[in-house]
């Protein structure tokens, strides 16, 4: 039901046509108290540096650091909902079999266009630079005045 | 001696469960031993194995998978990551996994799903992997295989033993890179991004480096045998990547080190066991073992720390949104009105099963009661088995001439020219004849390699020219090879008296020493049985 509901609420956001008898014709929401939720732990500067590793994004700057933690305080509502005895959701499309293709050579062949796409080529390769992108050892204004 | 014991035993060295006694394995420990003078270390070995699919197209897309085509051209838009693309799934890999997954005993998941690894590298276009990670394609299962151990002055000794895996899912390769240090970049070939690749974990099971690759062998053999992976190490088709540990007895696994990317048998003995020793190294000089990932130089013999390892590896696994969950279905449980093009039917992959390498093992060590070692090695090359059966076939020819002639000078033909026993164009009838000569002992042993790889650039000649020729028929003349013995005895005072002595000590006839000049004065080419026939009662009567 969990699912549904939640479901529901998505649907209802972005569309007025009623998708499935499942989805309920208005969206019902209750509000959440935020002094219940977890408080959002401060957030080290090796953490900074290791989710920058990760996800190949800076944002060891004010806005980035802001934006995170308001990342976190929105993710720790789920902490709230009851999920007993539920099983986690994959995919909306798990009732559905998952199609199966022949093994037949459709695609490929498209040298020129595939690599059109790349900044830089050499005889006919995509270049890139060398091993894992290191990020950059210096150390950001920012960062200093974290612990 | 160890007595010959019938059916498993539990071996007191690996604590492993061995169809046959493993004498072997008292050999096997030497290596441990060696290294480590003061007390004993176990060294435990795991593998991943990854495996290419041979299907004509990749996993998720429509482009091709041969091997050494021009540069990005077998890319789709897919394998390049581009927005908006999706994964469809190729049905041949599903039914290649599941075959195989029969194949080693594995227990099929009714219901498989698909995972997102994510790491940043260029030869992962998409940032990440789509995998099987918590719900993989099958579980459990074993290999049972055939190890051997050259033992210094013996014939070698096979053994069966048995290694588990844990399982066996699905998932995408990566393209490959190639890096420019001069030029401080890599150069990247996506026409490999995307080729199914089927992953097998095995239990820690395996004890040394000999053992994986015996393990490896047979686990390529049994792909071969039912056609799911070509098995090309040196063309990348079979990758082997091994954990391992070593730690004392009655203690628990020590810290383990991963070894990426081994390709070649070779390769696999030589950086495990160069592993283990290295392990060893340090723990008896009061290091302790890092955890991490190194790779192996195959021009050194050594394992070296990767250069990009990351410490704090986290590949945030999520379920991949754009693939339903993988059904396999059986007779029972196909859904009415299903399309039997686009589902999977569990008995119908089964039939495509075939007499698997162990299965001919047996058989024809029952059939034809001939040991491990020789049924190992007819099974292990592609067509041998069907030359032997067809040439023993009625008892047209002498088994144990054949299982000679077969297993040196044949398969050595084979290896000299990289045949295939279908390529090689020496005539069914022509090694039938030469198996015959063995038997009548009318040739010179030591000549059969040398006819048969004649034969293999000549298939024209007939066996009967080649031995007229070259005059290769052994010497059978009784009273030829009489005189030739006693002109030995009488010309050559020193052979006397080498016989003399060693026959004093009253450990039975001992010829040696007669047989090699008399060899020598008959060119080499003396039967040997009739000369020792004949030099045992001259010397009863003379000494």
């Amino acid at each position: 039901m969990l699912r549904y509901r939640l479901l529901g609420q998505v649907y209802g956001y972005f569309s007025i046509r009623q998708l499935s008898s499942k989805v309920p014709n208005k969206p019902t929401w209750t509000p959440v108290d935020s002094s219940k939720l977890p408080q959002v732990k401060e957030i080290s500067r090796e953490l900074v540096d290791h989710l920058e590793r990760l996800s190949l994004v800076e944002f060891s700057n004010e806005e980035g650091l802001k934006r995170l933690n308001d990342a976190i305080q929105s993710a720790n509502q789920l902490y709230i909902v009851n999920t007993d005895g539920v099983e986690p959701l994959d995919t909306v499309l798990e009732d559905r079999s998952l199609y199966l293709r022949k093994d037949e050579v459709t695609e490929g062949n498209c040298k020129e266009e595939i690599l059109s796409n790349a900044s830089i080529t050499e005889e006919d390769f995509f270049v890139a630079p060398p091993g894992n992108i290191p990020l950059k050892k210096t150390d950001k204004e920012y960062k200093g005045k974290l612990k | 001696m160890a007595a010959v014991r019938k059916g498993p035993v539990v071996c007191k060295f690996c604590e492993r469960l061995h169809r046959s006694y493993p004498q072997a394995h008292l050999l096997q420990r030497r290596l441990i031993s060696d290294t480590a003078s003061s007390s004993e270390w176990k060294s435990v070995v795991g593998l991943e194995i990854h495996a290419q699919i041979a299907t004509s197209s990749k996993l998720f897309s429509g482009a091709a998978t041969k091997f050494g085509e021009p540069i990005n051209s077998q890319v789709s838009p897919f394998d390049a990551a581009l927005p908006g693309t999706l994964p469809v799934l190729n049905k041949e890999c599903v039914k290649a996994g599941i075959l195989t997954a029969l194949a080693l005993g594995c227990t099929v998941n009714r219901m498989s799903k698909f995972d997102r690894k994510h790491y940043f590298y260029a030869d992962l276009p998409a940032g990440y992997q789509i995998t099987q990670q918590r719900q993989p394609l099958a579980h459990s299962g074993h290999v049972d295989y055939v190890h051997y151990r050259s033992m210094k002055g013996q014939t070698d000794t096979a053994e069966t033993r048995s290694c588990r895996l844990i399982q066996l899912q699905l998932e995408q390769d990566s393209g490959k890179s190639l890096h420019d240090a001069e030029d401080q970049q890599s150069l990247i070939d996506l026409n490999r991004a995307g080729v199914g690749l089927m992953e097998l974990v095995t239990q820690p099971d395996l004890t040394d480096g000999e053992d994986a690759a015996s393990f490896v062998k047979e686990l390529q053999l049994i792909l071969r045998t039912i056609g799911t992976c070509d098995g090309k190490m040196q063309e990348g088709s079979l990758r082997v990547d091994a954990n391992i540990s070593v730690h004392k007895p009655g203690e628990p696994f020590g810290v383990r080190t991963e070894v990426k990317n081994i390709n070649s048998f070779r390769n696999v003995s030589k950086a495990i066991d160069f592993e283990i020793q290295r392990q060893v190294k340090i723990l008896e000089s009061g290091g302790s073992v890092e955890n991490e990932t190194r790779s192996f130089d195959a021009e050194t013999n050594e394992t070296v720390p990767m250069r990009d390892k990351e410490k704090l590896l986290d590949y945030r696994f999520m379920p991949e949104p754009n693939l339903p969950p993988l059904y396999v279905y059986n007779n029972e449980s196909v859904p009415p009105g299903a399309d039997t093009d686009r589902i999977v039917v569990l008995e119908k992959v089964r039939e495509g099963l075939r007499e698997l390498p162990g299965e001919k093992r047996q058989r024809i060590q029952e059939q034809y009661s001939i040991p491990l070692r020789s049924a190992s090695l007819l099974v292990s090359e592609e067509g041998l088995l069907e030359v032997f059966e067809e040439l023993v076939k009625d008892g047209a020819h002498d088994m144990k001439s054949v299982l000679r002639v077969l297993l040196h000078d044949y398969l050595g033909v084979l290896r000299k020219h990289d045949y295939t026993v279908a390529q090689c164009p020496i005539k069914m009838d022509a090694i039938g004849d030469v198996c015959d000569l063995v038997a009548a002992q009318e040739i010179i042993p030591a000549s059969v390699y040398k006819m048969m790889c004649e034969l293999a650039e000549k298939p024209e000649l007939s066996v009967k020219e080649i031995v007229d020729r070259d005059n290769l028929r052994l010497i059978q003349d009784r009273k030829l090879i009489e005189q030739v013995i006693f002109e030995v005895l009488e010309s050559e005072p020193k052979v006397l008296k080498k016989l003399r002595k060693a026959n004093s000590k009253g450990n039975g006839l001992v010829l040696k020493p007669l047989l090699g000049p008399v060899q020598q004065r008959l060119d080499q080419r003396g039967n040997h049985v009739i000369i020792t026939e004949i030099a045992q009662e001259i010397l009863k009567k003379m000494l």
